[in-house]
């Protein structure tokens, strides 16, 4: 959009000249509009319930979490349930992936589920993701932490299943609940469940 | 031309999905208003992640995407200059 309206000699305004300054005002106040709201509601947001605990299921959180983060977003990722897994210092560096009712998986379920088929599919997965360069679960910790994303772990399950708040990463967030990831989630922008 | 001549260098050869954006992310915070990034990445990816990025970043501005071979590997180079 041209901003050099110009303005005849004799400090005449044309109507084609009003109609430009009058089209450049709406633009403006538009533009003062978002802004306004912009520093009004501070940063967008993202809020993700993270449910799952398995190798597969672990990374598309922390994989959003920490893009979003880049991407400018405020960033909570709610653990419960098996998804505090990933959270736990030890239990996060043997997330397993289960062969059985994954039809993605080159094993039919009934050889699936015989004793340590899932030791084997994990093995292949985590090989995978070694030879495609694809970060570790911890590293994508480290990273989410780092770029300011709020990993919480819900206090419901860490008393369920009888954790305690030292076996969680440095930086994760403990002593929240349903109603504070409720409240996070209103204010979101977006809304995750995985 | 300012892509000759980046301020910085971003290296994640190596580095797949979604480490090219943090990285770029980090340094990009990190340069002075006017000067320009450039990243070399060799994920495939990383061409349509960095300029959806730099397209939805304040003050980003990608300049150029190039795509090379290096030791005969595919590199991916993206320039993004912070606004002044």
């Amino acid at each position: 959009m041209s901003t050099d309206t110009t303005v005849s000699a004799g400090g005449e305004l044309s109507a084609e000249d009003v109609d430009a300054l009058a089209e450049r005002i709406d633009t403006l106040e538009a533009e003062l509009a978002d802004l306004r709201s912009d520093v009004e509601n501070g940063p967008k947001k993202m809020v993700i319930i993270a449910t799952k605990g398995t190798l597969d299921m672990a990374y598309p959180p922390l994989i959003l979490a920490s893009t979003a983060a880049a991407f400018g977003y405020q960033v909570t990722v709610f653990h419960t349930f098996w998804g505090l897994e990933i959270l736990h210092k030890q239990n996060s560096k043997n997330l397993k992936l289960s062969s059985v009712g994954n039809p993605n998986m080159p094993v039919p379920n009934v050889i699936a589920a015989l004793p340590g088929m899932d030791q084997m599919t994990t093995r292949m997965m985590q090989n995978k993701i070694a030879d495609n360069d694809v970060a570790s679960i911890e590293e994508l910790i480290e990273i989410s932490l780092e770029s300011g994303v709020d990993l919480q772990a819900c206090q419901m399950t860490i008393d369920l299943l009888g954790y305690d708040e030292a076996d969680f990463y440095d930086g994760v967030t403990t002593g929240v609940g349903a109603a504070s990831a409720f409240q996070e989630m209103v204010e979101a922008d977006i809304q995750l469940l995985v | 031309m300012s892509t000759e001549s980046p301020a910085e260098t971003v290296d994640v050869k190596g580095q797949n999905c979604p480490m090219p954006v943090i990285k770029t992310k980090g340094a990009f915070d990190a340069l002075a208003a006017g000067e320009t990034l450039e990243v070399v990445a060799t994920d495939s990816g990383s061409m349509s992640d960095i300029k959806g990025w730099a397209d939805s970043t304040d003050g980003a501005e990608l300049l150029s995407q190039e795509e090379a071979t290096e030791d005969g590997e595919a590199v991916y180079k993206h320039y993004i200059q912070k606004a002044e």
